[in-house]
């Protein structure tokens, strides 16, 4: 079973800061993997320059074995990853479920002639968009607010919506950048349930970023550990635990993982 | 059920719609030509404004483009339209340049040509600012309006120069300026309630976030703007043949900034804000007028100012600023279920 998500010897500089030093990352496919590390230790950069928000200053990113590198975020998102945002990016003031349904916009089957002309695949694909819509609503349980305004929701509703906006775009691979933050430990566990059934329904790979201890070590299968750019180790939930680089850079001066 | 609802909408706008050509036809008749020309005013700016609106409101991409696009429009669908003979009348100082003296056109195919080469326009003016993010789309937008504006004075042989072009038939009707902007809403309306309007304004509230979701940023944003300045330029055309005549003073940035005024006030980014914005302005623009008349008020003589009805008008606009920023329909749309449901409320809370 091949990684479906490579990257190799990534280097991002800013200026003079050196963000990412030679991150060599290999997801495989159907795997949750995580990404941790102290504030600043880059792994933002790195959903970034997966994702295409940032060109690498040096290294190649592969996903399913085609070179990705360079290419725009849109080109990306068609190639089936999509993402979700740290600092939540909805569009706040379109309805939740418009939210969603932007999300179905690269499937579209309909011109924008056919659109303004409002022939018949147009109503047909609409309200396609708006049924399977609402499915994705219903996955992550804001049905209730298909008509409320995006802006308008509680933050861990929020959260929630960006995964089914992400999902709407039908990717392969999901990369979640902080899904709990902000939730109490009940939404929490409810997002956990919902990482795992759309990897095992779904058939997604999930990558996540996530400070959450009880989080990333309650469904990361392997996880990597970044600190100040640098990857200090990687391993199972059980070896990062043990692992006493990443209790002194780490866990140490937060707290200790029980 | 939902499709229930969608033929009842549509009833209820067909029956508005036969409703307002009925009124237009009776005032077509009855009213004074004072009247006739601000109702075809009133048209041609509801066209401009929907239009602008796309691109700015909707897409929100700042541009100052629509003075620009009018007169292009304008001079294109006017020459088209004009015989060789009016032609050799209007360019007494330079004859017109070959093959444009003797093409002529209807009025129909050259308004749509009209709207055709400033769509073209747009599209190459889009191709290296939409590459870029900010306000680049507003600078040069702003300076192709002076371009055009410096070109219409002094390409003689093609626009006449600051003499413009004179003696127009007057194609433009009643029936020509309302037709055209029902048929530019229910446009516009469908490809903003469409999977392409929720990706320009995708666009608008964050673009990183669009793009994420697979949008084309660029070409949704050129979309937008190749569709307004179509839009726009027909808009042009029926001026022109309103008008009667065209000269580059006609064009100058104020047009721009009074239907930036119109889409403001109407509610960026809303549709029915943009048509209530161009009504008001039309109508309100008149209205005060009074202002600028002699008077007596209580005893006093007041003597007619002029530019008191532009000095009320901004007092009007820095009142609205204040007191309702975001325009009066904000970004809400106008929708029968909406309208119906206020009404019921009101009768239910009688009975």
């Amino acid at each position: 079973m091949g990684a479906i998500l490579k990257t190799e010897k990534i280097v991002m500089k800013f200026e003079g800061l050196t963000a990412i030093n030679n991150l060599n990352l290999e997801v495989q496919e159907h795997q949750i993997f995580g990404l941790i590390g102290p504030n600043g230790a880059g792994k933002t950069t790195a959903f970034n320059v997966i994702t295409g928000f940032l060109v690498p200053t040096e290294g190649k990113v592969y996903f399913r074995g085609e070179d990705i590198t360079g290419l725009k975020p849109n080109h990306i998102t068609k190639r089936g990853i999509a993402r979700t945002f740290q600092n939540i990016k909805l569009f706040p003031e379109m309805s939740v479920i418009e939210n969603v349904m932007t999300g179905f916009h690269i499937h579209r089957k309909f011109s924008f002639f056919e659109a303004m002309f409002r022939l018949p695949r147009f109503f047909k694909d609409e309200s396609k968009m708006y049924h399977q819509g609402m499915e994705l609503l219903e996955l992550v349980g804001l049905t209730e607010f298909a008509h409320e305004q995006a802006g308008n929701l509680p933050y861990g509703h929020q959260r929630k919506l960006e995964i089914a906006r992400a999902l709407a775009t039908d990717p392969v691979m999901l990369l979640l950048d902080e899904p709990a933050a902000g939730m109490n430990p009940q939404e929490s566990s409810e997002l956990m349930d919902l990482i795992r059934k759309l990897r095992d329904e779904r058939n997604l790979t999930i990558l996540l970023i996530e400070h959450d201890m009880k989080v990333v070590m309650g469904i990361c299968e392997r996880i990597k550990v970044l600190d100040h750019g640098e990857e200090i180790a990687e391993g199972t939930p059980e070896e990062i635990r043990n692992n006493p680089r990443v209790i002194e850079a780490y866990l140490g001066e937060a707290r200790k993982v029980a | 059920m939902i499709d229930k609802k969608r033929i009842r909408n549509w009833i209820l706008t067909a029956i508005s719609l036969v409703l307002l050509f009925l009124l237009l036809g009776y005032l077509n008749k009855h009213a004074s030509s004072y009247v006739i020309q601000i109702l075809n005013v009133t048209a041609i700016y509801i066209i401009l404004t929907t239009s602008y609106n796309l691109i700015n409101g909707i897409t929100g991409q700042f541009s100052l483009e629509p003075n620009a696009f009018v007169a292009i429009g304008a001079y294109t669908a006017a020459l088209l339209t004009m015989t060789p003979q009016e032609k050799a009348m209007t360019f007494i100082i330079q004859p017109c340049i070959s093959p444009l003296n003797h093409i002529s056109i209807p009025f129909l195919p050259a308004i749509l040509i009209g709207g055709v080469v400033t769509a073209i326009l747009a599209f190459l003016m889009g191709i290296p600012v939409f590459r870029v993010r900010g306000d680049y789309l507003a600078i040069v937008t702003l300076g192709f309006g002076e371009i055009v504006r410096v070109f219409a004075t002094n390409a003689i042989p093609i626009t006449n120069g600051a003499l413009g072009l004179k003696g127009l038939k007057q194609y433009t009707n009643i029936w020509w300026t309302w037709g055209t902007a029902v048929v530019v809403v229910f446009f516009i309306v469908g490809l903003v309630n469409s999977s392409y309007g929720r990706a320009m304004k995708a666009i608008r509230e964050d673009e990183a976030a669009a793009q994420a979701m697979g949008i084309n940023t660029f070409w949704h944003k050129m979309l937008a703007f190749v569709v307004a300045a179509f839009f726009e330029g027909v808009g042009g055309g029926l001026l022109a043949h309103l008008l009667t005549t065209i000269d580059p003073r006609l064009f100058t940035f104020f047009l721009t900034f009074n239907l930036l005024i119109m889409i403001v006030a109407g509610g960026l980014g809303s549709t029915t804000g943009a048509i209530i914005g161009a009504i008001l302005f039309a109508w309100g623009s008149e209205l005060l007028r009074w202002m600028e008349e002699p008077h007596v008020i209580l005893g006093i003589h007041t003597p007619g100012i002029p530019g008191m009805r532009m000095v009320t008008f901004s007092i009007l606009l820095i009142l609205l600023m204040i007191f309702a920023r975001n325009g009066i329909m904000g970004r809400k749309e106008f929708s029968w279920d909406g309208f119906l449901g206020f009404f019921s409320r009101r009768i239910l809370r009688r009975a």
